[in-house]
């Protein structure tokens, strides 16, 4: 596969280290919840369930080999085509997230 | 012995002559020729044995859809199984033998199989070798085994080298045929950067093989003249002895260059194969054709082959492969096999046609409505048996069949991102599919366009879009007349009979036995690949798929394409397991990473041990030990009595900056990092989100925003990348910065009583106990040289960790030896590091498992649950958290002579050995000169009550128990004294 | 019809016209007591042993293509007992002793060939870890022996001994691991389970479950709807989207594991072979070809198809261990889709949804599986509880902190 990095232009895979599902970007704050309990499911729900679509996904691959950025990759599971690649950073950002 | 079937013509060059040897017996051939045409030049038709009947067979195709002339070429190191005679190139020497038979190719024994040939029917197998149980596997089994398989591996190391290589190109032409020259020409022409492959030797496809012209040329000298073209190309890479594998994602094709095969031993400094991965812009399948047979009774006799393998041999070879010949034919090709060997002067006894009412063949016996039912000769075709259409019966002698039942586009390539062939009626065969792999076109035969004229025009069309695709402007070159016939095609599969008629020659499946498979409800493709073995062979069903699915179709009532396709998948042909490893073998399987102090340490004998993939010392023999235990032991003595010094380089080490620093660390560390004092280092645990350990380590604070961390050799790589996660998906904003510095600082470890002593000769600045105290750090210089030095001890000693760039790291460790000589310094390796560290009870890789918790460390206080680090919630669920759990202990034999083995697990005392009594296992195990006995540490239920009791360690592997007493982990100074004098 | 060689040589001697379906094509009913989603291994064995074991009667098995098809039909054909936590080696040991019965069982040659299996270490560090994972599988009742080189060196003497990065230092041995000629498993099910009354209805996709107050009443397919009581998913790769139907999200992912073989070679590797430096694990079948394949492709997939770097990793593997397979011929390549879960291993499991039952999350490993997850699946299905080899393959063990990682790699299911 070939992913067209935002930064460096196209890029071997092999080159890039997989992790997973992008909604891994949306981590709950572990103090946020009323109780130990609650921070439980909603940890537990970011951290082990999955919609693992047959189809569109985005998804989240580390340019270990390069420049060390996280990646969103756009990608049909199905097809394997790559639909967008965009940088994590951005894509945090504009989830909210910041520090 | 003179080639007695060799005629006129052809592309191979008489100037020369090559010897080879098939089962022991000399031939010669011609440069050009493969060993299958100078096989048959000789007048050898028999050259295998099917694999379940062990028939006699010879050539079926002269291509590499080739099922049945499979033979072991080379000797020694260099032999190579089931070798294509059909496509193997004949080279001066070449040596083969005939494989699966015994004794010898004419008479095998093995033979009788095909007289038993009603047991061995579809499946039989699993219908029976059940009584009894046992016999399976003690009698049935072995036999099996031992019948089975077809060539032999020498079972020596591969002698050759292969290479690994990649290139990039905006067109991929994937066969050099009409349709591929034409599009080659066409891009090459329009300076695109264009690669051409081809598994033949000799590029030009079926124009090699025919007779017609293309303008005024003959179509070989057309193909060599267009080859001449683009070879003089800067833009054009011809590569000849190239099969193109697979359809990868996003372009990238997989090829293997044949670069050595076709020579007796590879030149000095070459690869046999080179693997190449292709980078396509666009790709375009021209991979013309195959044909396919018609199946009748005993089709399988050496001297019956396809019809166009018939007329290439003559052809492009100048083999009559039989003096009397005859060609069965249900379209218009097969008749043109009988025209061409009529005109070199081979007497061409008959042509059997299925169809009626076309135009008959002038001055050749043309049989039409007939059909071939049968054939006799022991170990080759004497004659055939034709029905003919009034129904009489006729037997006819000929010593060569060339049998036609039409042409199957070889799409093989576009269906490799399971695509669905397509049905076209009109040449009775599958096309591509319309959902190829993106990027790629068919044209030519490969496109189901079968006449030379529409191959040129389509090769070439297809490079002028494909190109346009691409924003480059192409013109269509002027492409000479070639002959256009139609295809003319009455669909006939198989000719009904008694007997046995083959559909896949090489694993002996017959129509009886897709029959079998239909009465047994394996219906679909799928089921009956499966339980007849269709397709399954060397040839991968290249000739026998479709025939097989289409016999199906035949007996469930339905059409062909309703029946099914067959799925192809990458590799196109088989592919030596050597080329896909390329390089990397032997010791250069993984990179091979040296510390600074490698050098030192191998001029002082030191034993070397794979971390990783890191080499580091692993004890340094002295003169008089001949154990490793007496080098160890003198080493771990020696650094507790005096001083000791350890590469420790390899740890990861991570420099992080920025204002945010101390938050991110944070967030990392299940402990609190930001109150971390400017000068001082800190342990820190690392815990993944589902609250496990993932590493632990130090980090220092050099400044007030300058962090440097360490993480253990093992996880230096994972732990970047977690950190980088955090930093660039979670934390987005925070000002701080990573670098990896591993391999940009050597780092040493200089522990014992005298370390602060050796240092100060090194070091500039003061490192007094007042100054420099336990848990210090900072950037110092040695002799001038920037360096960093941490007050932090592994080994429970007054330890230092001194990093200096990586170029000083080789004088840094000569250094330190020579300040050390005073104190009868040792340098240690990573034995006596491990001692050392069990001594004194610190968890490694084998208490860090990924399976652990900071809990069963013992660690679990320094989880903080006020601020939301990684790992901090989950670590808290019920099942980690729960009472009694693992906890880790330190354990020593109650008799101190017997020794412990890592991996017993603790019984207690009179306790059965079975799961429900296990209470844990040891993780690390020493022999502690200190203690002056094996201990270990280790995981135990309710570790922490059950200090102070015997336990069984218990090695059921090797039958052997220990009884031993739950202490402490802490078998060295568990105050810690010594670490902070 | 029972087959036995007195058949086959009666039916080779008329012309095998008396050998009937292996199973039957059934259409389905408007209801039934127990359907059981997917025609692979798990779905397969699940029906046979409902019927046969547990006595239950009116069961339907749908499938969406042909049965067998799946990864049952795409494996490396391995079977072991060689787990080292509590949560997993009983319930392989149930597996792998009904695999030693099982050809009786079903009446169906199976080739069930306990040759061995030997995992290679190269370092102390892994000869600790089987150390204990051996102490572990005795203790569980499983046979267990720790080889030094040497024993390993005259079992295969053409292994990279002298010339390795990383030199063999002995192996982990099971002899009583082997290999099973994986298709005939399916075949075998699928006609000991017809036999007894299962209607096998193939080319049946699922589209849909209906649901009645919190409890499913049937499912909605490309054939109809069809009732019933209870249903159990068993479809692998597929369960994510299957169990979306239902709004369920799963702990697992989707991913492709690539597997090779070689042309047919006459003998050379008797047993089941694991790289403990690399990804590449090797067997031969009884037709002569070796049967390999290492790690998965690692991204989330259903194409089932894979990419070079890791078909080279597997060779390069392949080729560090035994440099004498440089010359023989990989000859076909497959992926297949796995359910790989979050910490390794499976569940099988009620859903929240009454009656709805879910049999998943076998990542790579799940050919070996195959009788006891039909035993199990079904034990569950027909008696409302777990099988005692299964109690911990539950959804909740996650939230629960009970995570069976047999590799520690945490909740990332592409390092499983």
């Amino acid at each position: 596969m070939i992913i067209n990095h935002p930064l460096l232009g196209p890029r071997d895979a092999q080159e890039f280290t997989y992790l997973g599902d992008a909604t891994l970007i949306d981590r709950p704050d572990g103090l946020s919840f009323p109780s130990a309990d609650a921070a439980m499911d909603a940890m537990h729900d970011y951290l082990y369930q999955r919609s693992n679509p047959a189809g569109e996904h985005r998804e989240l691959w580390f340019h270990e080999q390069g420049d060390r950025s996280w990646l969103v990759v756009t990608r049909n599971t199905v097809t394997h085509e790559i639909l967008k690649v965009e940088l994590a950073r951005d894509v945090a950002r504009m989830r909210g997230r910041s520090k | 012995m003179t080639q007695k079937n060799r005629i006129t013509g052809g592309q191979i060059d008489r100037s020369r002559t090559l010897s080879f040897r098939f089962d022991g017996k000399s031939y010669q051939g011609h440069p050009g020729d493969t060993l299958a045409s100078a096989l048959l030049a000789n007048g050898v038709r028999l050259m295998g044995r099917s694999f379940k009947y062990h028939r006699p067979r010879g050539p079926l195709s002269a291509g590499s859809e080739e099922p049945n002339a499979i033979v072991q070429l080379r000797e020694g190191a260099r032999q190579e199984p089931n070798t294509r005679a059909t496509v193997a190139e004949l080279f001066d020497g070449l040596t083969a033998t005939s494989q699966n038979r015994f004794p010898s190719l004419s008479f095998d024994m093995m033979g009788v199989n095909d007289l038993l040939s009603p047991f061995f029917a579809a499946g039989f197998y699993y219908k029976t070798f059940m009584w009894p149980a046992k016999f399976w596997e003690s009698i049935y089994e072995p036999i099996i085994r031992r019948a089975a398989g077809l060539g032999a591996l020498s079972r020596q190391d591969d002698p050759d080298a292969y290479d690994k290589g990649f290139l990039h190109c905006d067109l991929l032409v994937i066969g050099a045929g009409p349709a591929g020259l034409a599009a080659a020409l066409t891009a090459g022409r329009a300076g695109a950067r264009v690669i051409v492959t081809d598994e033949d030797f000799r590029m030009g496809g079926r124009l090699n093989a025919e007779t017609h012209a293309l303008g005024e040329a003959s179509g070989a000298d057309w193909a060599a003249g267009v080859v001449a073209e683009l070879a003089s190309l800067p833009n054009v890479r011809l590569m000849p002895r190239t099969t193109t594998l697979g359809a990868m994602d996003h372009g990238i094709y997989s090829a293997v260059e044949r670069v050595s095969d076709h020579l007796p031993v590879p030149a000095a400094g070459k690869p046999r194969q080179i693997l190449w991965r292709i980078y396509s812009r666009r790709a375009l399948l021209t991979a013309g054709a195959i044909e396919r047979p018609i199946a009748f009774e005993n089709n399988d006799r050496p001297g019956i082959m396809l019809a166009g393998a018939l007329r290439a041999y003559a052809n492009r070879w100048g083999v009559a492969v039989g003096e009397r010949v005859a060609v069965f034919t249900n379209n218009d090709d097969g008749l043109r096999t009988a025209t061409d060997l009529a005109a070199k002067g081979i007497d061409v006894a008959a042509v059997i046609d299925t169809r009626t009412g076309g135009p008959l063949l002038p001055g050749i016996r043309h049989l039409q409505g007939a059909e071939v039912t049968g054939s006799a000769g022991r170990l080759g075709l004497s004659a055939i048996s034709i029905r003919h259409a009034n129904g009489k019966v006729e037997s006819l002698p000929v010593t060569a069949l060339g049998v036609s039942g039409g042409w199957n586009p070889n799409l093989n390539i576009a269906s490799h991102h399971r695509g669905r062939p397509v049905w076209q009626d009109a040449i009775a065969a599958f096309v591509p599919p319309k959902d190829g792999p993106a990027g790629l076109s068919a044209a030519g035969a490969a496109a189901g366009l079968f006449s030379t004229h529409a191959a040129l025009q389509s090769g070439a069309g297809a490079a002028v879009a494909a190109l346009d695709d691409l924003g480059v402007k192409a013109t269509l070159p002027d492409l000479p007349r070639a002959e256009d016939a139609p295809v003319a095609i009455a669909p006939k599969w198989y000719v009904q009979g008694k007997g046995r008629a083959w559909v896949d020659q090489q694993n002996d499946v017959t129509v009886k036995d897709v029959k079998l498979a239909h009465q047994e409800n394996f219906v679909s493709v799928e089921h009956l690949k499966r339980y007849t073995t269709l397709g399954m062979a060397t040839d991968q069903g290249k000739t026998g798929n479709i025939l097989g699915l289409a016999v199906m179709a035949e007996l469930t009532g339905r059409t062909i394409p309703e029946t099914g396709t067959t799925i192809y998948r990458p590799p196109y042909t088989p592919v030596a397991m050597g080329a896909l490893g390329g390089r990397s073998r032997g010791h250069e399987f993984k990179p091979t990473r040296l510390t600074p102090s490698h050098k030192w340490a191998n001029e002082q004998g030191a034993v070397f041990v794979e971390v990783g993939m890191w080499l580091r010392a692993q004890w340094f023999p002295k003169a008089g030990e001949t154990t490793w235990r007496q080098s160890v032991d003198r080493e771990v003595l020696a650094t507790r009595a005096s001083v000791g010094i350890c590469d420790v380089t390899t740890l990861g080490k991570i420099d992080i900056q920025g204002t945010d620093a101390g938050a991110f660390l944070d967030k990392v560390y299940a402990n609190t990092f930001s109150t971390l004092g400017v000068g001082k280092v800190r342990y820190g645990l690392m815990l993944r989100e589902d609250g496990i350990v993932m590493d632990d380590g130090t980090t220092a604070r050099m400044g007030q925003n300058e962090w440097v961390m360490t993480t253990t050799t093992a996880n230096a790589v994972p732990v970047f990348r977690h950190l980088e996660y955090v930093r660039q998906c979670l934390c987005p904003d925070m000002d701080v910065q990573l670098i990896s510095t591993t391999e940009a600082w050597a780092q040493y470890s200089v522990a014992g009583p005298n370390a602060r002593k050796l240092l100060e000769k090194l070091v500039d600045q003061d490192i007094s106990d007042a100054a420099f105290p336990y848990m210090a750090c900072g950037a110092i210089t040695v002799k001038g040289v920037r360096a960093r030095l941490f007050r932090i001890s592994f080994s429970g000693e007054l330890a230092y960790e001194i990093a200096v760039p990586t170029r000083y790291g080789d004088a840094m460790i000569r250094a330190l030896m020579e300040a050390g000589r005073e104190f009868d310094a040792v340098a240690y390796g990573t034995e006596s590091l491990g001692v050392m560290r069990v001594e004194k009870g610190h968890v490694a890789g084998n208490e860090l498992n990924g399976q652990t918790t900071a809990l069963n460390m013992g660690l679990g206080k320094m989880v903080s649950k006020k601020k939301d680090a990684i790992g901090m919630v989950l670590s808290q669920r019920e099942g980690l958290v729960a009472e009694g759990g693992l906890r880790i202990v330190g354990v020593k034999p109650v008799d101190p002579a017997q020794p412990l083995t890592a991996g017993s697990h603790f019984l207690e005392p009179g306790a059965a050995a079975v799961a429900a009594n296990d209470l844990g296992w040891l993780t690390s195990v020493v022999y502690s000169p200190h203690v002056g006995s094996s201990i270990a540490l280790g995981y135990l239920k309710n570790g922490e009550a059950r200090k102070g009791q015997r336990l069984r360690a218990v090695n059921l592997l090797a039958k052997t128990e220990v009884e031993v007493e739950i202490v402490s982990a802490h078998f060295v100074d568990p105050e810690g004294v010594r670490l902070r004098g | 019809m029972r087959y036995s060689g007195f058949r086959v040589i009666r039916e080779a001697l008329t012309g095998h016209k008396g050998w009937g379906p292996a199973w039957r094509d059934a259409t389905p009913q408007a209801s039934y007591d127990y359907i059981i989603v997917g025609g692979g291994g798990h779905g397969l064995a699940t029906a046979y042993y409902l019927a046969k074991e547990f006595k239950q009667a009116r069961i339907a098995l749908v499938e969406k293509g042909w049965i067998g098809g799946g990864n049952v039909g795409r494996n490396t054909t391995i079977i072991r007992s060689n787990y080292l936590l509590d949560g997993n080696e009983p319930f392989y040991e149930f597996s792998l002793k009904l695999w030693e019965g099982l050809e009786q069982d079903f009446n169906y040659n199976a080739m069930v060939s306990q040759r061995g299996i030997i995992n290679l270490y190269h370092t102390d560090a892994q000869r600790d870890a089987y150390t204990r994972r051996g102490n572990a599988m005795i203790l569980h009742g499983a046979d267990a022996e720790l080889l030094n080189r040497d024993q390993v060196r005259a079992m295969y003497p053409f292994l990279n001994f002298d010339n390795a990065r990383f030199p063999i230092k002995g192996a982990l041995m099971q002899r009583r691991g082997g290999t099973v000629r994986h298709d005939a498993v399916a075949w075998g099910y699928a006609r000991g389970a017809s036999d007894r009354g299962v209607d096998i209805i193939q080319n049946c996709e699922v589209t849909g479950f209906r649901r009645e107050g919190g409890r499913v009443t049937g499912i909605e397919t490309s054939r109809g709807f069809i009732g019933a009581k209870k249903i159990g998913v068993a479809v692998a790769g597929s369960s994510s989207k299957v169990m979306a139907a239902a709004d369920m999200r799963l702990p697992m992912e989707s991913h492709v594991l690539q597997a090779f073989v070689s042309e047919g070679l006459k003998p050379v590797i008797d047993g089941v072979m694991t790289y403990g430096a690399g990804h590449f694990y090797v067997s031969q079948s009884d037709k002569g070809g070796l049967v390999f394949g290492g790690d998965i492709d690692g991204y989330n997939s259903y194409a089932q198809r894979g990419n070079m770097p890791v078909v080279e990793d597997v060779a390069e593997g392949g080729m560090s261990l035994m440099p004498m397979i440089g010359r023989a011929r990989l000859l076909r390549s497959w992926g297949g889709i796995m359910d790989m879960s979050m910490d390794g291993s499976p569940i099988i499991d009620k859903t929240d949804i009454e009656g709805l039952y879910f049999n998943g999350g076998w990542c790579y490993g799940g050919f070996k599986a195959t009788p006891a997850s039909g035993w199990c699946f079904a034990h569950l299905l027909a008696t409302g509880n777990p099988h005692p080899t299964a109690t911990a393959y539950r959804f909740d063990r996650f939230r629960k902190g009970l995570m069976i990682d047999e590799k520690g790699q945490g909740a990332q299911p592409n390092l499983h």
